[in-house]
Parts: C-alpha cells; sequence; structure tokens
C-alpha cells in the first residue's frame, strides 16, 4: 500500500521509520509519529466507522481526543482488546492491529445502514412512543432487538491480563495542558522554583504549536521554540513531565486526578510496566491551559466521510504530512478555515472554494485567500454534500437577506468547517468555577473560581499566539506566587488578570474569535435533511426542534431526549450548536437555555487504573491468625469471616464437611478439642473509672465482677437493639479485657471511643484494641484441664481454685498468659491468651500434649454446632440488628437496676414490649434426619392463603453427630410461649413439620462446664 | 478526597478520618425523664442543613479523637474545626476555607 | 393528549413529525389548587398523576425548582425489584412492581420496563442465610425471588468471575421479574399523563416557604413565582426534604447523603442481567444504549454537593473488576452524582406529618426509583383521603417514637 496523500516532506513524522499496521484486515504502512486516524489518512482511507442509529458510514472529524466518529477495536492479543478507542489518538506501532467498530458484515456494506432508510420513523425519542403493542413484545422482541443494535465496540470477553498502578503526587503547580499557554505558564512556575507537573493527553508536548509550520516565537521558528523550551523543562529538576496523560478529573481541594497511558503505544511492552497509571495530585495551584476545541457547523449531510473540521485538516498536514484529500470545499464562520485553505494549498490541496458565512472579510487571513487567487464566496452556506462512502460534492448557496438563494454544486472530495472555537472549560466546571456566557466571544468562559486554579490562553477565550504565551507566562508567575504565600483564600474569588513579566513576541495571524452556534440555514425540506448537531448518537438539528417542540425546554431535557452530547465525546463536539438551535427555536437567549453539568471524565477513563492493584487477594486486606500456617498445613478448609480467614473444618483424607464437622464434635464433647479463636476483637479497658465505663456501655452490672473473674456481657446500640457481645473479664479493680465478636470489633471500639470522647470526657479511661496482640488458643473438652495442666506455671487449675468464669495471668510454656476457664462448648474449657508472636508455639505444644487424648483441632463450623447445641447465640446470627436482648434470651443480663446505660431508654418504647415479638427457641424436626434450612420461615398454615402469614424464621441449623438428630435455633414471634407447639416449615415443594423447644439440646443443666 | 483538619494534628487526607454524623447533640443526662417523643428527637432527628453543618468527625487513623467541624454541604469546603467539647464557632462567614492544603501545623 | 403508538409515529412521519404537539404544558401557577406537591420528581409527578386518575383530583400542581426528573430520578441506576424481607417492605414494593408491569401501556409511554433479572451475589455463609431467608419469606408473600447456587450464578449471567477473587461468589439471590426502566421516560411519562389531566406541572420555581395558618394548618407556599394557595401540600422533594419540611417547622429523621453512579462507554450487549453486590459494595447492569450502568453505596459524609469523592467511585471500580475483570479495559465515560436522604431504618416515610394539609414522601435512601409508580400511588392515596393506604400504613414518622422500624438494612447486615 502507499502513502498516496503522504507530502513528500514536511511533518513531525519519522520518515526513517515506516511501520506496518493493520485495519480491518488490510496491512497499511505508516510511519512512527503517526495516529492511527492520520496513516489511514495518508492512504486514502477515511471510512473508519458507522453511526450508533442510521449507521451511516462515518469518517473522521477532528484529530484529537474530541472525535466522536472514528472509534475503533484495537487488538493486542485475545484478551488485550480496548473498543471504543479514538483512531486521532491511537499512535501505530509496528504490528498494531485495528478493527472498525458497529457494522455487519463489513464497513464498505453494513446491513445496519437500512436503519438510515428508516430513519423519518426513527426521531429522538421514538422508543418512548412506539413498541408498547402488543403486551409483552417489548420484552421478548423489541428490546432485544435494540440492544443488538445499540452499543457501539464490542466488551473484551477474557481477564484482562495488564496491570494497572496508582501514584499520588504532591506539587506547588500543575499545568494541564502543554500547548503554547500552558508551556509558558509551566516555564514561568518552574523558574521561579516551584515544583511543577506539567501533563498532556497527546504523546507530544505543544498541542497547537505542533501544527504550526510558519509561527516565529521569539525569533525562532516554532519547532524549534519548542524544542528548546521542552528541553529546558526537562532539564529541570523541579519539573515533571506527564505526556499521553489526560487530567480527567477535579475534585475537592485541588485533588486532580490523572489518567497515564504507558505502553499503549509499545509494539512490546516491557512485563515491568503497568498498561496505564492513576496519579492522583494534589496542587497547591493549578493552571488550566486546556485549549480550546474547533466547532463543527451544522449543515445538511455534514457527517460524510471527508468532512472534517478545518484546523483538524490543517493539524494532519503540518503535524502528520498528509493532505486529507485532494480538492477541498471551506466551510467556514471565522478565520481558521482561511489557514487551513492556505495551508492545505500550499500543502498541494486543491482549493474549490471557501464558502463564509459572514458576509464581510475584513481579515488577513481572508486578505491573503483573496491573494492567493482562492475562489472566497461571503455569505455562503453548504446546503448539502454528495458521494457515499466518500464525500463528492458540496452544493454552495448564497445568503441575501436571511434567503437562501440556489445552490451550486461543486467536486470535491474533503470539506472542512469551522464554526470557531470553544474554550474548553471541562475542568474549570468540574472545580465548580462559575462559568460566564460572553456574547461577544459566543462562548461560556471562566469566571469565579471555587478551587485554587486560575485558567489560561485559549481555555479562557484569548486569542493570538503572542496573547496566550504572555498569558501562560503570566497566570504560571501568578501560580507560583500564590502557591509560595500560601494564606489568602481563592475561594469565591476571580482570579485577578495577571500581567507577564516576560514578553514572548510570536508572529502568527490572530483568527480571533468569530463563530456561529447552531444550524446553518439552506433551504432545503427540513423534513428530509439530516443536519448533525452530535455525529455519533446520530442526533440532528431537526431532532432538537422536535424536542423542543414537544415541550423539552431546558438544555438537560433536550439532551436526555435525543441523546444529544451523550456520546462518547459527551458533546465535546456537539454541546455548543445544540444550545444554538435550542436558543433559535425557542427564541431565547443562549445563557437562558441553561448548560449541561460538565461530569468527570473529561475523556473516557479506563476501569482498570481505577481498580489498580485491587483484586484477587489485594482486593481487601486479608487477616490471618497466629496459628493460620499451622491449620494450613493440617489441611484446614478456610473460610471468609470480614476480613479473616478462618480454618472452618480440618477433613481428613475421604471426609466430607459434613463427616468432618461430626468427627471434630464427637471429639470435643467426648474428649478434647482445640480451636484457634484468636480472631475474636479485644479491647483493654483500663482506668480508674472502667467500671464505671463498662456500666454504661453494656448492659450488665460491673460494679461487682471482681478482679479474676469473667463475665458475658451485652452491648446495646443506642436504640435498643444488641450491637454485640462477648466475655469480659476483670484483671484488676481498673482493667477489663474485654472481647467481641470477631467482625465487631472495630465497631465495638468506634461505638466505646465515641462515648467515652463525647459524652462521658469526665471517665478516666483508656481503650486499647488487643486483638492483633493476643493469639487465643481454647481447649474445649472433658480432657481440657489434663492437657493444659503440665504446660502451666504459676495458676492453679482446680475447679476449687479456678471455677468456671475465671481468668487468671501465669505462664504456660514459658509464655505469659491471660487463662481463661470459659467456654462457648458447653464442656470445661479453656481459652489461652498468650501473645501473638508464641500463638503458633504454643498451639503445637498444647497440640503435643493432647495428643495422648486424641486432641483434635476443630473449626468454625463445628463450633458453631457445639455453642448450637447448647443455645449459645451469635450475634449476627441469631440477631440481625432488629433483636432486643429479651428477645434472644438474653434478658437477665440487663441491669435492671441499672439507672441508665446505652441503649437502655429505647427499651422502654411501646414496640419492644409489643406481644408478638420474635423469641429465641429451640426447633426439632419431628423427623430427626431433616435439616432444616437457615433463613427458612416458620408457619402455623402453610396451606393459607398468599400473603402467608409468617410466625419467624431458622437462624441456625445444624446435623448434631453428638445427638444423632437435627437441631435448629429459630426467632419466632411469641415464641416461648409456644414451646410444645407443633408448627411448619414450609419449602419450596414440601413443608416440615417441627416442634417448638426450649434452645438447649445438650446438657440442659449444664453440668459438663465443670469437668 | 476533601483535606481534613484535625485540630490535634493537622491536615490530613479524608481517609484517615470517619464521619461522626452532627455535633453538639448531646446526650440526654437522665434518658428515663424523657418522653418517648423527645428521645426520638434525640436519637433520630437530624438538622440536615443545606449550608453550614456543624459536626463529628473522629481521626481515626491518626490520633484517634473526635473533634468536631463545621462544613459547607452544598460546597463540602471546611469553614473551621475545633476540639470536642468547645463551643460551635459564631458568626462563622461563608464557606472560605482557604488553607486547605499545605501549611501544616 | 396525543396518542403515542408506532401507527401514530408513521402517521407524523410522513408530515415530518411537525405536528407532534408539547408532552406537558408550561403554565403559570393559579392562585389556588386543592393540592400541590412539592418536587417534579418521578414520585412527585406519580403521585399527582394518580391524584387526578385515580382520586378525581385534578386541580393539582407539581411544583419543581429545576426542571422535572432533574433530580435523582435522572441520575439513579434505574434498578427495580421488590424482593424485600419485611412484610411491609414487599407489600410495598411488590405494589410498584404490578405497577411497572403495566406501567408503559397505562401511560401511554413506553418506559421500558426491562425485566432481565436482578441478581444478589452471595459471598460468605452470612449472605446465603439472609437471602434464603428473603427467598422464603418472598416466596410465602407471593413474590418471586430463588437461590441460586455458585454454577447457576454463573450460568445466569455468564459474564460473572465465580471463584478467582478474594470473596468467591457462593450463589445469589435471582429475582426474575426486577430489572431496569429508563429514569427519564418514568418522569416524562407520568408528567404527560398528568399534565393531560390537568395536573400544572411548574418548573423552575423554587419553594422558599411553606405558610400555615392560626390553627396550624397549610395554606399554601410561597414561591419564587410568587405565593400558591393550598389545603394540602404533598413533599417529594427526594435529598432535599429536610429543607422544604423545615419551612414548616419540623425536624426530620433524615439526612442526606451523596450518592454516586458512573457509566462506561455503550458496548454491544455484554451483560444479560443486573448484578447486585452488597458484600464488596457495588452493583452492574447494561442499558439499552449499551452502556455499563454502575453503582455502590452512599459516599460516607452528608452533603448536597450532588458529587462524590475519588476513592468511593475507586472502591466500586475494585469491585467491579473483581466481579467481571474482562471489563478492566471498559472505560468510565461519566460519573456523577446525587443527593438522597435516608432514614434511621433505612426505609420510607410515606404519611401524614403533625402539620394538617401537609404530607411527606420521603428517605428513600438509594433505593427510591424501583418504587416510583408505587410509591406515588399510595401517597396519592394518603393525600386524597388524608389516611394511608394499607401499604404505607406502617412507613409513618412515629414508628421512630414508638421503636416499630422497618430495618431492612440491618436485618440484611454485613456479616457481623
Amino acid at each position: 500500500m502507499t502513502n498516496r496523500f503522504r507530502t513528500p516532506s514536511g511533518g513531525r513524522i519519522d520518515r526513517a521509520t515506516p511501520v506496518s499496521f493493520r485495519f480491518d484486515g488490510k496491512t497499511f504502512t505508516g510511519y512512527r509519529g503517526d495516529t492511527l486516524a492520520s496513516a489511514l489518512i495518508a492512504n486514502g482511507v477515511h471510512l473508519v466507522g458507522r453511526s450508533f442509529k442510521y449507521h451511516r458510514p462515518r469518517g473522521f472529524i477532528s484529530a484529537g481526543s474530541d472525535e466522536p466518529n472514528a472509534l475503533v477495536n484495537v487488538v493486542r492479543d485475545g484478551a488485550r482488546q480496548a473498543p471504543n478507542l479514538r483512531a486521532t489518538q491511537v499512535e501505530i506501532y509496528e504490528g498494531l492491529k485495528a478493527e472498525s467498530q458497529n457494522r455487519w458484515p463489513s464497513l464498505g456494506f453494513d446491513a445496519g445502514a437500512v436503519n438510515d432508510l428508516f430513519s423519518p420513523f426513527l426521531p429522538s425519542g421514538f422508543y418512548y412512543k412506539t413498541f408498547m403493542w402488543p403486551a409483552g413484545a417489548w420484552k421478548r422482541f423489541y428490546e432485544p432487538k435494540i440492544r443488538a443494535m445499540a452499543g457501539l465496540g464490542v466488551a473484551p470477553t477474557l481477564p484482562d491480563p495488564d496491570r494497572y498502578t496508582q501514584n499520588y503526587a504532591h506539587c506547588d503547580v500543575l499545568v494541564v495542558g502543554a500547548g503554547p499557554a500552558g508551556l509558558a505558564a509551566a516555564l514561568a512556575a518552574a523558574s521561579s522554583g516551584a515544583k511543577v507537573i506539567l501533563v498532556d493527553e497527546q504523546a507530544e508536548f505543544g498541542g497547537s504549536l505542533l501544527s504550526e509550520t510558519t509561527a516565529i516565537i521569539e525569533g525562532k521558528p516554532t519547532a524549534d521554540w519548542l524544542a528548546d523550551t521542552l528541553a529546558n523543562l526537562a532539564a529541570k529538576d523541579n519539573v515533571t513531565l506527564l505526556p499521553r496523560t489526560t487530567a480527567f478529573g477535579y475534585f475537592p481541594h485541588n485533588l486532580i486526578a490523572l489518567a497515564e497511558r504507558v505502553t499503549d503505544h509499545l509494539a512490546a511492552p516491557g512485563a515491568d510496566l503497568p498498561r496505564e497509571r492513576l496519579w492522583q495530585v494534589r496542587a497547591k495551584e493549578v493552571v488550566l491551559a486546556t485549549g480550546a476545541l474547533e466547532r463543527p457547523l451544522v449543515f445538511p449531510e455534514n457527517d460524510r466521510p471527508g468532512v472534517l473540521l478545518a484546523d483538524s485538516g490543517r493539524t494532519y498536514l503540518n503535524r502528520y504530512g498528509v493532505r486529507p484529500g485532494e480538492r477541498a470545499v471551506i466551510f467556514t464562520a471565522c478565520d481558521a478555515g482561511y489557514r487551513a485553505a492556505l495551508d492545505l494549498k500550499a500543502g498541494g490541496v486543491a482549493i474549490a472554494a471557501i464558502a463564509d458565512l459572514r458576509s464581510e472579510l475584513t481579515g488577513e487571513l481572508p486578505t491573503h485567500a483573496l491573494k492567493a487567487g482562492i475562489d472566497v464566496r461571503p455569505s455562503t452556506v453548504v446546503t448539502g454534500t454528495s458521494g457515499r462512502l466518500r464525500v463528492s460534492g458540496a452544493s454552495l448557496a448564497k445568503v441575501k437577506h436571511g434567503t437562501v438563494g440556489p445552490s451550486e454544486s461543486v467536486a470535491c472530495d474533503v470539506v472542512l468547517m469551522s464554526g470557531g472555537f470553544t474554550p474548553s472549560v471541562h475542568l474549570f466546571s468540574q472545580s465548580r468555577g462559575k462559568l460566564v456566557w460572553d456574547g461577544a466571544a459566543g462562548a461560556y468562559l471562566p469566571g469565579t473560581s471555587v478551587e485554587r486554579e486560575r485558567s489560561a490562553g485559549a481555555s479562557r477565550g484569548l486569542s493570538g499566539l503572542q496573547r496566550v504565551l504572555e498569558d501562560g507566562y503570566a497566570q504560571g508567575e501568578a501560580a507560583a506566587k500564590a502557591a509560595r504565600d500560601f494564606t489568602s483564600p481563592a475561594r469565591g474569588q476571580t482570579p485577578a488578570p495577571a500581567e507577564s513579566s516576560r514578553s514572548i513576541p510570536a508572529s502568527a495571524e490572530d483568527l480571533g474569535t468569530d463563530g456561529f452556534i447552531g444550524a446553518t440555514p439552506h433551504s432545503r425540506n427540513p423534513a428530509f435533511v439530516k443536519a448533525f448537531v452530535d455525529w455519533q448518537n446520530d442526533v440532528t438539528a431537526k431532532d432538537i426542534k422536535l424536542a423542543t417542540r414537544e415541550g423539552f425546554r431546558s438544555i438537560e431535557h433536550v439532551k436526555r431526549y435525543t441523546t444529544t452530547g451523550m456520546a462518547t465525546d459527551q458533546g465535546k463536539t456537539s454541546n455548543m450548536n445544540a444550545l444554538g438551535i435550542v436558543s433559535e427555536a425557542l427564541d431565547t437567549p443562549v445563557p437562558q437555555i441553561g448548560l449541561t453539568t460538565f461530569r468527570p471524565p473529561f475523556t473516557p477513563t479506563t476501569f482498570g487504573i481505577f481498580a489498580g492493584e485491587a483484586r484477587g487477594d489485594l482486593f481487601d486486606p486479608l487477616r490471618k491468625t497466629a496459628i493460620h500456617d499451622w491449620a494450613a498445613e493440617h489441611g484446614a478448609a478456610f473460610e471468609d469471616v470480614s476480613l479473616w480467614k478462618r480454618a472452618h473444618y480440618f477433613p481428613r483424607a475421604g471426609e466430607d464437611m459434613h463427616a468432618a464437622v461430626a468427627r471434630e464434635c464427637k471429639a470435643v464433647r467426648a474428649s478434647v478439642g482445640l480451636f484457634d479463636a484468636s480472631t475474636l476483637g479485644k479491647i483493654e479497658v483500663v482506668g480508674p473509672d472502667a467500671a464505671e465505663f463498662m456500666n454504661r456501655i453494656y448492659t450488665n452490672a460491673w460494679a461487682k465482677l471482681e478482679p479474676g473473674r469473667l463475665r458475658y456481657g451485652v452491648m446495646l446500640r443506642e436504640d435498643g437493639f444488641v450491637m454485640d457481645d462477648g466475655v469480659v473479664g476483670r484483671l484488676a479493680p481498673d482493667r477489663f479485657h474485654v472481647t467481641t465478636t470477631t467482625g465487631g470489633a472495630p465497631r465495638v471500639l468506634a461505638h466505646m471511643e465515641d462515648f467515652l470522647q463525647t459524652e462521658w470526657p469526665d471517665l478516666d479511661v483508656w481503650l486499647t484494641s488487643t486483638t492483633e496482640q493476643w493469639a487465643v488458643i481454647a481447649v474445649q473438652g472433658p480432657k481440657a484441664r489434663e492437657v493444659i495442666a503440665p504446660l502451666i506455671e504459676g495458676i492453679d487449675l482446680s475447679k476449687e481454685a479456678f471455677p468456671h468464669m475465671s481468668v487468671r495471668e501465669g505462664r504456660i510454656c514459658g509464655v505469659p498468659t491471660r487463662l481463661f476457664s470459659v467456654s462457648f462448648t458447653g464442656e470445661l474449657g479453656f481459652e489461652i491468651n498468650v501473645p501473638a508472636e508464641y500463638g503458633r508455639s504454643v498451639w503445637e505444644a498444647v497440640y503435643a500434649a493432647g495428643e495422648r487424648f486424641g486432641i483434635t483441632p476443630y473449626g468454625t463450623e463445628a463450633m458453631h454446632v457445639l455453642r448450637a447445641e447448647k443455645g449459645y447465640i451469635i450475634v449476627g446470627q441469631e440477631t440481625d440488628g432488629t433483636a432486643t436482648p429479651d428477645d434472644v434470651g438474653l434478658g437477665w443480663a440487663v441491669g435492671k437496676a441499672k439507672k441508665d446505660f446505652v441503649g437502655k431508654r429505647s427499651l422502654a418504647r411501646a414496640a419492644f414490649s409489643a406481644p408478638d415479638r420474635k423469641q429465641l427457641v429451640g426447633l426439632r424436626t419431628t423427623d430427626p434426619r431433616v435439616v432444616l434450612e437457615e433463613g427458612a420461615q416458620i408457619v402455623t398454615d402453610p396451606s393459607a392463603p398468599i400473603p402467608v402469614p409468617m410466625l419467624g424464621f431458622v437462624t441456625s441449623s445444624y446435623n448434631s453427630a453428638v445427638l444423632g438428630r437435627s437441631i435448629a435455633l429459630a426467632m419466632i414471634k411469641g415464641g416461648r410461649a409456644r414451646i410444645g407447639q407443633k408448627l411448619t416449615v414450609p419449602m419450596e415443594t414440601h413443608a416440615i413439620e417441627v416442634e417448638v423447644v426450649e434452645p438447649v439440646f445438650y446438657d440442659p443443666k449444664g453440668e459438663r462446664l465443670n469437668g | 478526597m476533601l483535606i481534613i483538619d484535625c485540630p490535634w494534628c493537622g491536615k490530613r487526607p479524608e481517609i484517615e478520618f470517619r464521619y461522626g454524623g452532627e455535633a453538639h447533640i448531646a446526650r440526654p443526662a437522665d434518658p428515663s425523664a424523657l418522653s418517648d417523643e423527645e428521645w426520638a428527637e434525640f436519637l433520630y432527628n437530624r438538622t440536615n442543613p443545606k449550608g453550614l453543618h456543624a459536626e463529628r468527625w473522629r481521626h481515626i487513623h491518626g490520633c484517634g479523637r473526635y473533634f468536631n467541624a463545621v462544613r459547607d454541604t452544598v460546597s463540602d469546603f471546611f469553614v473551621v474545626t475545633y476540639k470536642a467539647g468547645e463551643q460551635r464557632p459564631e458568626n462563622l462567614g461563608p464557606d472560605v476555607d482557604g488553607a486547605s492544603i499545605g501549611g501544616d501545623k | 393528549m396525543q396518542k403515542f403508538s408506532g401507527f401514530e409515529l408513521f402517521r407524523r412521519a410522513l408530515g415530518g413529525h411537525k405536528s407532534w404537539q408539547p408532552q406537558w404544558r408550561s403554565p403559570e401557577p393559579k392562585a389556588e389548587y386543592d393540592v400541590i406537591i412539592v418536587g417534579a420528581g418521578g414520585h412527585g409527578l406519580a403521585a399527582a398523576y394518580y391524584l387526578a386518575k385515580e382520586h378525581g383530583i385534578t386541580n393539582v400542581a407539581v411544583i419543581e425548582r429545576g426542571w422535572l426528573g432533574g433530580g435523582n430520578t435522572g441520575r439513579n441506576t434505574t434498578i427495580v425489584r421488590s424482593n424485600y424481607l419485611f412484610d411491609e417492605s414487599a407489600a410495598l414494593y411488590e405494589h410498584a412492581v404490578k405497577l411497572w408491569e403495566g406501567l408503559s401501556a397505562d401511560l401511554n409511554y413506553n418506559v421500558m420496563y426491562s425485566a432481565r433479572g436482578v441478581l444478589m451475589l452471595a459471598h460468605n455463609h452470612h449472605d446465603e442465610i439472609s437471602f434464603k431467608r428473603h427467598v422464603h419469606s418472598n416466596r410465602l408473600n407471593g413474590v418471586d425471588n430463588e437461590w441460586l447456587t455458585a454454577e447457576q450464578v454463573k450460568e445466569f449471567c455468564p459474564p460473572l468471575n465465580i471463584t478467582s477473587m478474594r470473596y468467591p461468589i457462593i450463589g445469589g439471590a435471582l429475582q426474575r421479574r426486577g430489572g431496569t426502566a429508563r429514569h427519564d421516560a418514568v418522569a416524562w411519562g407520568f408528567a404527560r399523563a398528568a399534565d393531560a389531566r390537568g395536573v400544572d406541572i411548574i418548573q423552575n420555581c423554587e419553594v422558599k416557604a411553606i405558610r400555615r395558618g392560626p390553627s396550624g394548618a397549610v395554606e399554601g407556599v410561597e414561591t419564587t413565582k410568587g405565593f400558591i394557595r393550598a389545603k394540602k401540600i404533598g413533599v417529594s422533594a427526594a435529598g432535599h426534604t429536610s429543607v422544604v419540611m423545615a419551612m414548616a417547622g419540623l425536624r426530620m429523621p433524615l439526612e442526606s447523603y451523596p450518592l454516586q453512579a458512573l457509566v462506561s462507554e455503550p458496548v454491544k450487549p455484554a451483560f444479560p442481567t443486573v448484578v447486585m453486590s452488597n458484600t464488596i459494595h457495588a452493583y452492574i447492569s447494561q442499558s439499552d444504549k449499551g452502556e455499563m450502568v454502575i453503582g455502590a453505596g452512599t459516599d460516607a459524609y452528608t452533603s448536597y454537593s450532588q458529587r462524590g469523592a475519588l476513592h468511593i467511585t475507586t472502591h466500586t471500580l475494585d469491585a467491579i473488576c473483581e466481579l467481571v475483570p474482562q471489563f478492566r479495559r471498559l472505560r468510565m465515560l461519566r460519573n456523577w452524582g446525587g443527593i438522597v436522604d435516608v432514614t434511621p431504618d433505612r426505609s420510607p416515610i410515606i404519611a401524614k406529618t403533625p402539620v394538617p394539609g401537609l404530607y411527606v414522601n420521603c428517605g428513600w435512601g438509594t433505593g427510591g426509583f424501583k418504587a416510583t409508580p408505587g410509591s406515588g400511588n399510595v401517597f396519592a392515596h394518603t393525600i386524597a383521603r388524608d389516611a394511608p393506604h394499607p401499604i404505607n400504613a406502617p412507613f409513618t414518622l412515629e414508628r421512630f417514637r414508638d421503636g416499630f422500624l422497618i430495618d431492612e438494612a440491618a436485618a440484611a447486615a454485613v456479616a457481623h
């Protein structure tokens, strides 16, 4: 393939390095430095996509990130596919593969284009008006069809193997945009010593300067000035340059989010490199030098491949050495059309005519064009174009006194259009700065700031290279100064116009601020004309007029009804023209139509950079106990409990969970078991007022608990519902060792701190989280005492000296311990607290000491079964945030004599003594083999009509190997009064008969606790 | 992510803090003396203003302390932060939170 | 009201669509109405529509500070489901789902109710018990919801990653009749249908004060377009409810939080259903247009700023990329925030207030869209009869005083 449209010389591409790539299966050649767009145009390819709705053939409109049409899927390999990338931003590399989208079977012949024929029946909002008949057809027929038609590219189907990373940075001055204003701002700020970050979305810094061939800056050709400036900046230690980096979001307190594309432009990215990188930059001051975007003109058939923005056409020529066509018609409302025409003419493109909306041509550029012999036609519009997959002609007509005359057809293969420039105020608006409509400029410009930022250059409506450069320099100086004197508030102020201390003489034509907003006039029947406002979403001028006719008057309504501005360019090409059309249709000035909100991101931003490395094991912190590795080595299956991995059960060869749990439970009841309880939350409550504090936080009374004793405590939220529970040991008059549920520890500590700090600052108490400090080894079963006795020093383990619910300090295996005599199984039991770093060695010592008794490690499942056999609740399983202490049989733990504690007042409310409150009971299935489903509901009459009145539900249910039958706990309305009743658990296919029983199934007298 | 000026530690990013709801709602000294309406007012009703809001924050990944702040709920900018137990500053101006970053104490 | 149909579309196309009339009028306010609804979101417009349709009260104004449907109606992620645990909630949301199913025909406006299923993922044993409790309760309440095993989850939604993740998926609860609807169409459909029955929708009109008479009863509202008299005022102002109710001297059990959402660029159909994971905090569905619509819980602090924090978005996308790792290469197109008003028990208030003639519909938190037709329907009943419909009778303000909370959030709480 040839580069037929490549100029013989010029441009910034590297002509010494040809690059071959594939587009839709065909191989092409470009040069290093080309984008996919420039390389395709060099090969004469303009047809690159199909529109969303009508599947109209589409070409490139722009040369940058505002491109709405030329979206491609770039395929590196099966898993590395990225849909909807703009060909105007994709840098080619050797072997790049890209595919067009939204077409079948091919881009040239797309069956979906039949929609275009039916377009008269598919105006904006057509789907709201139809597809409602017959009932059900929407879901079965219409919607699937519409969905299949919608969408642009195809989502990848394999997990993305690439990495994404995240950086955080601080700086004095962040400069967004490295065009003339941004470069000057960075220079100024950097020279003053400020720490500067300069970012630009393009591969090369320079912005509009990259398309500049004739301008002289400070006596140098633009390219030389640019090279010197970049070298100067790169040499400074206080400057960070980030090309290929989009500032996509402006968040409160000057937090700017940047997306850096690291490897997409590389043929063979190193494995060490992330594909993209998210930067979160906290800047003292921000300079927004985001430039301006050229506006298309809205005229009939302005969407044919070959119709593009004038300045983009010039960019293709000057920056990439590519002629966008051989014979151009220019349609312009400003001098940019002339600048493009003159450059293109010099580059070998024939200029068929310049149609200028304006009647008076006074500027320098029109004069040059006339001198150059170009056919310049003032007061002239383009009223249509011809061609199928590429524009082949344009119709030009004079406008006299508002009337469009007869049109004349002019042959061409490219139409360049320019409606003027719209300042890029996206980030300013995201920062919540107030935009102000400038009637003279015909644009919204930055007004009052909210954050510490200032706009520079074209983004605040300036034109003329020298003015822009000097403004950039001035804003950079001002920003650096403001960053130094970091005291004066920036809120609510418009940055004072700054004066540059440096003159930066530059010779280039000033394009001024002429332009046009809205749809250009034509004399054709508007009903049958498509003049596109939003190319990608196929929104035409008549769609917008229809919306206004149907009562959609706010621009937000128009946007939503027509979908204008909702395409992947988010209105960059369409918003202002849509505003103009609404303004004209409603005969209302533009500022009264409103403006849609600028939302992040500035351009579409890869999900992967937000997620970064947070996947798999790094998705959430993973907490492991000191004994975790031992459990893993002994074959434990683990379960997730909040952030912890807990040993669920310890299957032996050939055992399933059921068998393992049955064996573990039996071992505990018959001899002894070993359980890792380290995940229990632990808080040390210390201080002279510790007992008073405990009294206020817990429902229980603590004053009389003697040091050396344990007590089961219940904690309520202030609204009266059970929040957490746990065993608390009093080690000394002023010291409590509090335990909480595994998941509840942070919540409980926060709750305690809240009351201690803000309600009772008078209490002299310290709270310390000790969850991680202690490993907790539960030894449970009739042989528990015999197992640990040989290992313990300094504690009398006898029943008399160390009764159930006591705590002693001593040593085990030479390691300090807090030894609890406590049981969550109903058996004689101890919980050995040792410093976590000794957890595994003490565990192993206990295991060894227990071998002669067949000591059996057991997991959380067996723990659950054992405690359920005893009717011990688990907060979060029996309670669900709507249970009171009395509901779950803990009324005894509520200190009735206490004047107050957190939650007490709420218990006195009407609902808390309602007779139909659910209460904890046990359930026995009539058939002992049937294990109820946890969560199953309980009713009296399963054959009652829907809605079937429900009495409650099963909270816990297990097969008890020890009892040889199933057991269950349940919350049932008025449950305690129903003990002895037969009720039904209705399942989807059958009903299960149950009897309500006391919630203690094993050793109801508690005789085994003492061994 | 906001920058929050902890009265004890200085300016830190929002993720070090936990929001604690409306400030200056003192727990009644004797809850049992309150009617159900009064208790519900304490427990549930909130000012929820559009504008300046006195609220509690806890520097949970820092000093651990609760403190109070006045923030403009429209802009999310802070007007002032102050220690728990102190009165809400009066005659606060608009939501001018100049020194949002830097200038560490 | 001009009829909408394929035939009408065809007929008017031949005339270049010149003959379509405004879908609703833009009237100036009258001096007095029988009922004023404050807030022209989906709920308020629905209430106005049902006041006119079911209660014959057509002298109604809906007053809107901005443009109709511009608040949470136009910002939400459009999930519709009714598989709530408690009888009270199930009845309310099921009432809404039944209305959703016939809404396009009723309004003559295609609201694109897409019953593509809502699948809630279980990642741990606690989730499993909770979801099964919902499934059983829902079945007995006549609400469809079923438990799926991990394999069935994968079969129903093949793009999901169910194993190679920090919290593997162990099952899920699926409501097949759940799904999504087109949010704007809901607001516009109700607006058009209410307008056709005589309701005045007054946009760009901000309520500045609620005037109460000597007896304490409401007399009307002061607005930026002057005083408008009415003996009944229904407040349906979502995130701004506290602000409006304060005008009548009422303090509310509400806090307003930012709720963020985002969409990806549109792609061809790649995600067949609505998936929610409360455990890792994210949900996702694909719109008719092809965008992945993504959201999560609220931001951490109260705010009216209508924007959220970057680290919250980041966390949401962590979860999405964990659930659907092939979507890491998709790109975020737009990210925005709304203001949701949250009650202490996360259930709404649809009720009379202590002020005679003042009614309130609020507290929908993150899930109000799904209730739109049902909520409007029972709110209209409450206003028209000065007494609640049996369905909203439990959703009073007094429940906070008496402790009869309807605490779906606590009941479905994350693992303790």
